[in-house]
């Protein structure tokens, strides 16, 4: 039930992304073809050149009637083909996907270790050196550009020590059947790192904040007051409370990602989905900048889904049968009210 | 009755509170800071088998007297006086021995249960061995909670559930030391008087229970004496059955507070009580005692034994 209302919800939101994304190209005063083609081709062409172009870009079809054309294609599953790739975008999206998805996800998961442990140490030894390092280094990052990151490592880690290489999701000059595991993994290291690092200040900023406000909570102390050991207040109290708030902060933070994908893409010319929105975006490539705004848009929908549903699983306040429960709870404390009762008669 | 009593404080006391003093420090503007005083001056000693009741309204610094004992004052709070248990000073090192055996807090509300665990692996603090489970399932029967219940979170409890989850928790490790902090609000008479009684019986056990509360009407129930708190600073210690009557209470405020009780007709003092650093050393209840004079506000005042209580007065006789 819970997952058919969420479901509904996707596609209200997918249509209102779509038809958002549509509505600020067709608004953009980029002309299509005067990017794509370019002026002076456009100077040598013939009318009926011209002409073709402008039906092959849509350029005088009412936007309204574009975005129902495609909507309606859309929902036959046909994504449409690509403008500047000629290819059908289903197919420039599977294979850019499965670039990007390696490295947020990579991102993803570093960010969020990092993240955990250094916000973690940070709010259990609040204003010792350990918390002014980490505080001091996520401020600091928090406040660094992950375009400007992006380009420090590759001033660093690329040109000056060679440690990875320059750019690009795989060596250049290979053919696509031989390029090896490792060979995509050396490419997304610094991509990779970059999101990482970049995202990560934000879970450590707020972790640190979530682990100094649960220290601080009554039931901390109450742990104290009963003598219970360092270890089992942070393992079975602290990271217990902590969990949701850490869920919650992670599966959010797949939406920063993307856009920290974009710009981080772009400076390393990895071929991946945030290089491609970037060109569709500039290139007025509609059914592909559709195509991927719905892709991105589901990926970050079904980010915060899993975590509903996780706090479901996790959360005994939010369990499936929490009203039952708590009658049966209230209904034995009116008995033995009334026994009790009874008794001193 | 009162010879037992007499016989009971003969003996060396559990716990020696001397002279106790809870402080923070506070910035009262970017450059300058005070000392507000939420305990001040605060002396008691506790038998075994004995109940003693702090009273005092919010704000008086009941609950920093409980966390002092405790020793889980908060980090900005000092502390001045002496703890003494067993005739020794309760250092860190023994607290950390003592605190959840000997020595056990009965907290305030629910939010002193971890909210995501299961009230009986709070109870049994996480052990998992045959006997602790069937020593806490003991306790929960003899508090008159089912079996089940140790499955419940919190939130699913009532508040009087809870308070008797919070004293199950207090007696599992058999306490010869039992403080409870505010152990009755948000319970309606019956049930506020059951959990009295079972301060009572814990007493009646051998344990020394320190009562703290607002509620004198409530402490009367249970306790053998009655430490009078105001502002933080210990005004009147009497015997429980001295408030049976206004003549035998020795402190103007503790009149006053009989005077309160409804059974002795509500009456109201005027005014407030000041908070922290008004009256440093002076009589706190100066400003609304109706025999305060001027001598009552210029010298620090000291206890005094008066008809076999202690009052902090120039005038009670």
């Amino acid at each position: 039930m819970l997952i058919f209302k969420k479901c509904m919800r996707m596609l209200f939101l997918l249509f209102l992304v779509s038809f958002t994304a549509f509505m600020l190209l067709s608004l953009s005063p980029v002309d299509p073809l005067t990017v794509n083609v370019g002026q002076a081709a456009l100077g040598s062409m013939s009318p009926e050149q011209i002409e073709k172009l402008k039906w092959y870009w849509g350029v005088d079809v009412p936007p309204l009637e574009r975005f129902a054309a495609w909507a309606a294609d859309f929902l036959r599953g046909d994504m449409g083909i690509s403008l500047l790739y000629r290819r059908p975008v289903s197919q420039i999206l599977w294979e850019r996907a499965g670039n990007s998805l390696a490295l947020m996800a990579a991102a993803w998961l570093l960010s969020g270790v990092l993240g955990l442990t250094l916000g973690i140490a940070a709010g259990i030894r609040r204003g010792r050196w350990m918390d002014r390092i980490v505080s001091a280094y996520a401020i600091l990052m928090a406040s660094t550009p992950a375009f400007w990151l992006a380009l420090l490592f590759l001033l660093l880690f690329a040109v000056k020590l060679s440690w990875f290489p320059i750019g690009l999701s795989v060596p250049i000059g290979t053919n696509a059947e031989e390029v090896t595991l490792w060979e995509r993994i050396h490419h997304a290291v610094l991509p990779a790192l970059t999101l990482a690092l970049s995202g990560s200040s934000n879970i450590i900023l707020h972790t640190r904040e979530k682990v100094i406000e649960v220290m601080e909570s009554d039931f901390i102390l109450f742990a104290r007051a009963r003598g219970e050991s360092k270890r089992r207040i942070l393992f079975a109290h602290a990271l217990r409370n902590l969990l949701l708030p850490a869920l919650t902060l992670q599966f959010a933070s797949i939406s920063e990602l993307f856009g920290g994908s974009v710009l981080v893409e772009q400076v390393f010319s990895y071929t991946g989905l945030g290089a491609a929105a970037v060109t569709a975006g500039l290139g007025s490539d509609l059914p592909l900048l559709l195509g991927i705004t719905v892709v991105s848009a589901g990926m970050v929908f079904f980010g915060n889904l899993a975590a509903d549903l996780l706090y479901l699983k996790i959360d005994p306040r939010m369990r499936q049968g929490r009203k039952k429960r708590q009658v049966v709870a209230e209904g034995f404390w009116d008995r033995k009210q009334e026994t009790g009762l009874q008794k001193r008669k | 009755m009162e010879q037992e009593m007499e016989e009971k404080k003969e003996g060396s006391p559990l716990l020696e509170i001397r002279h106790l003093s809870v402080c923070f420090t506070q910035y009262e503007s970017l450059w300058r800071q005070r000392t507000v005083y939420a305990v001040r001056d605060l002396s008691l000693s506790l038998h075994a088998g004995e109940v003693v009741a702090v009273v005092g309204s919010s704000g008086s610094g009941k609950s920093l007297l409980a966390h002092a004992v405790m020793g889980i004052l908060p980090y900005n709070a000092h502390e001045e006086g002496e703890i003494l248990y067993q005739g020794e000073r309760l250092t860190e090192k023994k607290l950390r021995k003592l605190r959840g055996n000997e020595l056990v807090l009965v907290p305030q509300s629910v939010s002193y249960l971890d909210p995501l665990m299961q009230v009986g692996e709070q109870i049994r603090k996480g052990k998992r061995d045959e006997e602790s489970k069937k020593r806490s399932l003991e306790i929960l029967a003899r508090y008159g909670l089912a079996a089940e219940t140790e499955n419940r979170y919190p939130f699913e409890l009532s508040g009087g559930m809870i308070r008797r989850i919070l004293i199950s928790s207090a007696v599992m490790e058999k306490p010869k030391l039992v403080i409870a902090d505010e152990p009755t609000p948000g319970l309606h008479m019956r049930a506020a008087k059951r959990v009295m009684g079972h301060f009572r019986e814990l007493a009646d056990e051998g344990a020394a229970v320190l009562l703290i509360t607002h509620d004198l009407e409530l402490a009367l129930t249970a306790a053998d004496r009655i430490v009078v708190l105001y502002a933080g600073m210990e005004l009147e210690e009497a015997k429980a059955s001295d408030f049976r009557e206004e003549s035998h209470l020795r402190h103007p405020y503790s009149k006053a507070l009989f005077r309160a009780m409804p059974r002795n007709g509500f009456q109201v003092t005027a005014g407030n009580q000041p908070y922290g650093r008004a009256a440093e050393s002076a009589c706190p209840y100066a400003a609304r005692c109706e025999y305060c004079q001027e001598s009552c506000s210029q010298q620090k005042i000291e206890t005094r034994t008066l008809r076999g209580g202690r009052v902090r007065c120039l005038l009670a006789e």
